[in-house]
């Protein structure tokens, strides 16, 4: 441990135990967002799940937060200040946030911290994250069954882990809707950047794809495939709900509120422990948004069907046989991937042409 | 490369590049006027939420495109102020103006997030949209995209063929000997600062109301730089920006038509190819020239009337 | 009507009457926008100004904050503005920034797990020569083919920012890291780590380098026959040429040292406050130092109180945000209004109000 980090403790704990004294106030929870609440994507979910908590609890909360924190320097000094500032509770809505978390977390050991899509945990971190997978596996089937012209399009975002399982997903359920299913993949290398997104669904429009996949935040694809008119695409992160009921015939929604709630509680009731967890739809963080009747009344059936089943655990999205893309088997018949492999996915499975950049 | 329709490329360009060349034909004009005005990003997202704004109150796209020219005008005009006025330093002034313009916008747009603005029609030329080739590339876009190429004739015919141009130019190039002359330097000054910020306006709800369209928060994510730099890159010359815009707008279409084709060049080289090949077009063209592409002498200098 | 009489020399009453006299115009204005928004102004007001430095439950981690923040701030902004001085147009100092943290990033890390003390003194090292090497692209351009600087330096850091996630995604990626874009973190790798000099004050390696480069440049701008043939080529390129100024040396000169200023923050920012490289790395120091520069009136005790100053209304903001809720657009709208009434007030210092008609 750096000298550095010893001073700060000794001096946060000198702070920290007359803070700790006026404890009868209301619980104290702090979020810090990478992105501002107006994105309409990812940080306007946690925002929203953020005056869920307050809705639920009422006076028993108290929820501050910071907006478009940088990932890095200035992320732990927001975190800092806002363990400084009283919060018992705070959520670090970024994978960037991680090291940050941590660093802290050390420094404040009377409070609660979580971490939201990272891998480390600490007596007093959790991690979570959400299997958008399964959400992806849900509306790959719908898109698979809709296209006309057998192209999807995918726009992805960064050649992470999380995007790749994403586009891994969506493709098995796709092709076992349609053996005759391509993917066509574009990095747009941005979590949200309008002009840039609609540029690319444009792309994608024009070499004949009928379906537009997203992993970036903005509506500009649903508007690309309005225009084009016969072209489909669903919401993401949030439920896109304005373009309904086509070009947007559906959505995966991230839902942290059910989790938020649950932790929020977890920590009035004296019972929050450090954990690691990773939801989906069967705890209703990844939830997925009205199907709309633009889709085939049999596919809305059978995709939800596919929902019901993950939900309940009959059904896993990455069930073999699957192989790599380069031939060689990953599962084998009937074998399911472990959260390991998947958490740390850097491959495509077989079928998906074009390589993953790094 | 088989997979790439090249009219559709064009169509897709022009389209893709309009907010920029709006930007930049506007600050064009600031330029040419002796004034560096470096807050057309914050003068383009401004512009976005106005347009939005107006168009969602009053259903109209016509009157959001026209509260968009006033509101970009209205932050160029705090520029204006300052720089003509109070001769504050034009390069800082314009920065700070950015950050201005990006906090206001977030401010003004808390009210319009997942609102869709009336739709903005295409122009319909019946018949004529039909025709080969031409038909998809010149005619059928939204009335947009006609009015940015209209601005850069404009421009040009008045910057070479009106008084009004000879001035502008007077004044950019040497602001004392323009005030000799008895022209009003800092009047003329103001009034390019204005039409730069309207221009920059109209860009930005190019973006909010019909490229993309709705409100995020920084949406217009960095595009006003680019229109900075394509103002250089035209050498100061309505037709350079016109080739600019259209060179980077293109080559980012075209990069992004090349992924979704799947073709085997790296995908981080791709997204790197608008910049450098915009910079090695300029290293071309500026070691090809013998007379130096130049700016207006007077560009950033402030102008104050001693007599 | 009033009017602008020049003063002979700068008033240096006013030089010191302005900033104040500014940030109470800005205390007046911002407090009537936080006001519309529904808060407190005063209590606003003493958040973002006061609270940073006195408040007794943050101010004991916010005042070294200032410094952590003010830092890379004052070292771009020094090199920048002896550039600026010369009419030097150096836009991209973000993505000199982005590729020094890069180099030196990128041979710490190939010399992981070594142990040896020398590695942190040669990744500065590296990390100075690549914001250096990635400002030579728009200086030698400029002096070979007469490319226009402007466009060549604000276009590279788009490039830089594109290596920059690139190089977290792949080359630099922690290879424990699981698959999660993002580097090993240097600062808690006792060979790199760029830690506190004196615990507790926020005084790293790269703020005490700010301050080395604040007292370089004035020895170079008042003493040395350099600064002043910088300042002489700002003023006037015919008279400079006749002084034996050779315009090109002048160019390579002030692109490299305030590449060369860029990436050493870039360096000490991945080495300490950072501590990774990662895609969102740079956070837009490069630009803001423009502002940080003319602010300071290119002079670098200037420079260094603007630096300051900037890092305030940062942390400042932060705390509001954090205790009133306030928006973080709020926040900037509030800065960009400060350098507004800073630049304009400045009016005072070079001339004095005439009332009376135009003669």
């Amino acid at each position: 441990m750096h000298r550095r980090t010893l001073l700060a403790a000794t001096a946060a704990l000198a702070l920290g135990t007359g803070w700790a004294a006026a404890q009868d106030d209301p619980v104290k929870v702090g979020f810090i967002y990478v992105g501002p609440v107006g994105d309409g994507g990812w940080t306007y979910e946690h925002d929203q799940a953020r005056q869920a908590v307050e809705e639920h609890f009422g006076d028993a909360v108290e929820t501050v937060y910071q907006e478009s924190v940088p990932e890095g320097a200035d992320a732990e000094r927001a975190i800092t200040q806002m363990a400084l500032g009283g919060a018992d509770l705070i959520f670090t809505t970024s994978f960037g946030f991680m090291d940050p978390t941590m660093n802290v977390a050390e420094r404040f050991p009377d409070v609660k911290f979580e971490h939201a899509t990272g891998y480390k945990t600490a007596e007093n971190v959790s991690n979570y994250g959400a299997r958008f997978y399964e959400g992806r596996a849900v509306i790959g089937h719908i898109a698979g069954k809709m296209t006309e012209t057998n192209k999807i399009g995918y726009i992805a975002s960064f050649p992470i882990p999380e995007v790749i399982r994403g586009i891994n997903a969506s493709y098995i359920a796709a092709k076992k809707a349609n053996p005759d299913v391509e993917f066509s993949v574009v990095w747009a290398y941005t979590w949200i950047d309008p002009a840039k997104e609609a540029d690319a669904a444009q792309a994608l429009i024009e070499q004949g794809a009928d379906v537009i996949l997203q992993h970036t935040d903005s509506t500009a694809p649903l508007a690309l495939a309005e225009q084009a008119g016969n072209v489909i695409g669903f919401g993401q992160a949030s439920d896109m709900a304005e373009y309904k009921p086509s070009p947007r015939v559906s959505s995966i929604i991230d839902n942290w509120a059910p989790y938020y709630i649950d932790r929020v509680q977890a920590v009035m009731d004296g019972t929050w422990e450090s954990q690691s967890v990773w939801h989906g739809i069967d705890e209703g963080m990844v939830e997925i948004g009205e199907m709309t009747d633009a889709i085939p009344e049999d596919v809305r059936a059978e995709a939800q069907d596919i929902a019901d089943q993950i939900a309940a655990g009959e059904y896993h999205p990455f069930t073999g046989p699957i192989n790599r893309q380069d031939g060689t088997p990953w599962l084998a018949e009937g074998e399911v991937a472990d959260d390991e492999t998947l958490l740390g996915m850097d491959f495509y499975v077989e079928g998906l042409t074009g390589e993953i950049p790094n | 490369m088989s997979g790439i329709d090249p009219i559709l490329l064009l169509a897709a360009l022009m389209v893709g590049s309009t907010p920029i060349l709006l930007a930049a034909i506007g600050e064009l004009v600031v330029e040419k006027s002796g004034v560096l005005n470096l807050g057309v990003e914050g003068m383009m997202i401004t512009g976005a939420i106005c347009g939005f704004a107006v168009a969602v109150e009053t259903g109209s796209p016509t009157l959001g495109f026209l509260g968009a020219a006033a509101g970009g005008a209205a932050l160029a005009l705090l520029f204006g102020v300052l720089t003509q006025f109070l001769l504050s330093n034009q390069v800082a002034t314009g920065l700070a103006l950015t950050l201005f313009g990006l906090g206001l916008s977030a401010l003004i747009g808390q009210a319009y997030i997942g609102v869709r603005p009336p739709p903005t029609p295409r122009v319909d030329l019946g018949p004529l949209t039909d025709l080969p080739v031409v038909g998809r590339v010149i005619f059928g876009h939204d009335f947009m995209v006609y009015v940015s190429l209209a601005l850069v004739v404009a421009v040009w015919w008045i910057l070479r063929r009106t008084r009004a141009g000879l001035i502008l130019r007077a004044v950019g190039e040497n602001h004392d000997a323009a005030h000799a002359l008895g022209y009003r330097v800092v009047l003329v000054r103001l009034a390019a600062i204005l039409f730069g910020g309207a221009c920059a306006g109209l860009g930005g709800a190019y973006l909010s109301l019909i490229r993309v369209p709705q409100w995020t928060e920084g949406m217009t994510a960095g595009a006003g730089w680019i229109a900075l730099a394509i103002v250089v890159f035209s050498g100061w010359r309505p037709f350079g920006v016109l080739v600019g815009a259209y060179l980077f707008g293109g080559v980012s279409v075209l990069q992004l038509n090349l992924q979704a084709a799947g073709v085997a060049v790296p995908v981080e080289l791709l997204s790197m190819s608008p910049y450098l090949i915009t910079i090695l077009v300029l290293v071309v063209m500026s070691s090809r020239s013998r007379t130096a592409l130049g700016a207006p002498a007077s560009l950033g200098k402030a102008f104050h009337a001693t007599t | 009507m009033i009017r602008l009489v020049p003063r002979a020399e700068p008033s240096t009453a006013w030089t010191i009457a302005t900033p104040i006299l500014a940030v109470l115009l800005t205390m007046i204005a911002g407090g009537l926008m936080f006001a519309a928004l529904g808060k407190d102004p005063f209590e606003s007001i003493r958040t973002i100004f006061w609270d940073p430095l006195f408040h007794p439950q943050f101010a004991g981690y916010s005042r070294p904050q200032l410094l952590v923040k003010a830092g890379p701030l004052i070292l771009i902004a020094i090199g920048l503005s002896l550039g600026f001085r010369a009419g030097v147009w150096n836009i991209g100092a973000e993505g000199q920034y982005i590729v020094g943290a890069l180099a030196g990033a990128g041979t710490a890390l190939a010399l992981y797990p070594l142990e040896a003390w020398w590695i942190f003194p040669l990744a500065v090292l590296i990390g100075a020569l690549g914001g250096w090497a990635w400002a030579m692209i728009p200086a030698l351009l400029k002096t070979r083919f007469r490319t226009n600087e402007i466009l060549v330096s604000l276009l590279l850091v788009y490039v830089a920012e594109a290596l920059l996630a690139s190089m977290s995604l792949g080359l630099m990626r922690n290879p424990e890291g699981g698959g999660f874009p993002g580097s090993r973190n240097l600062a808690r790798w006792e060979p790199t780590a760029n830690a506190e000099l004196i615990g507790g004050t926020g005084m790293h390696w790269g703020v005490l380098t700010a301050f080395l480069a604040v007292i370089a440049a004035y020895v170079l701008l008042t003493r040395h026959i350099r600064g002043f043939h910088l300042r002489l080529a700002g003023q006037s390129p015919r008279a400079a040429r006749f002084a034996g100024v050779e315009p090109n040396r002048l160019v390579i000169f002030c692109l490299g040292v305030s590449g060369a200023l860029a990436g050493l923050a870039g360096i000490f920012e991945v080495t300490g406050p950072a501590g990774q490289i990662s895609i969102d790395f740079n956070v837009g120091y490069g630009f803001t130092a423009i502002i940080v520069a003319f602010l300071g009136r290119l002079h670098p005790v200037g420079i260094l109180l603007a630096g300051l100053l900037m890092a305030l209304t940062y942390i400042g903001g932060e705390l509001a945000q954090l205790m009133l809720g306030l928006p973080a657009a709020a926040i900037q709208a509030f800065q960009g209004m400060l350098l507004f009434f800073l630049l304009a007030v400045d009016v005072l210092t070079n001339y004095r109000l005439r009332l009376g008609a135009v003669a």
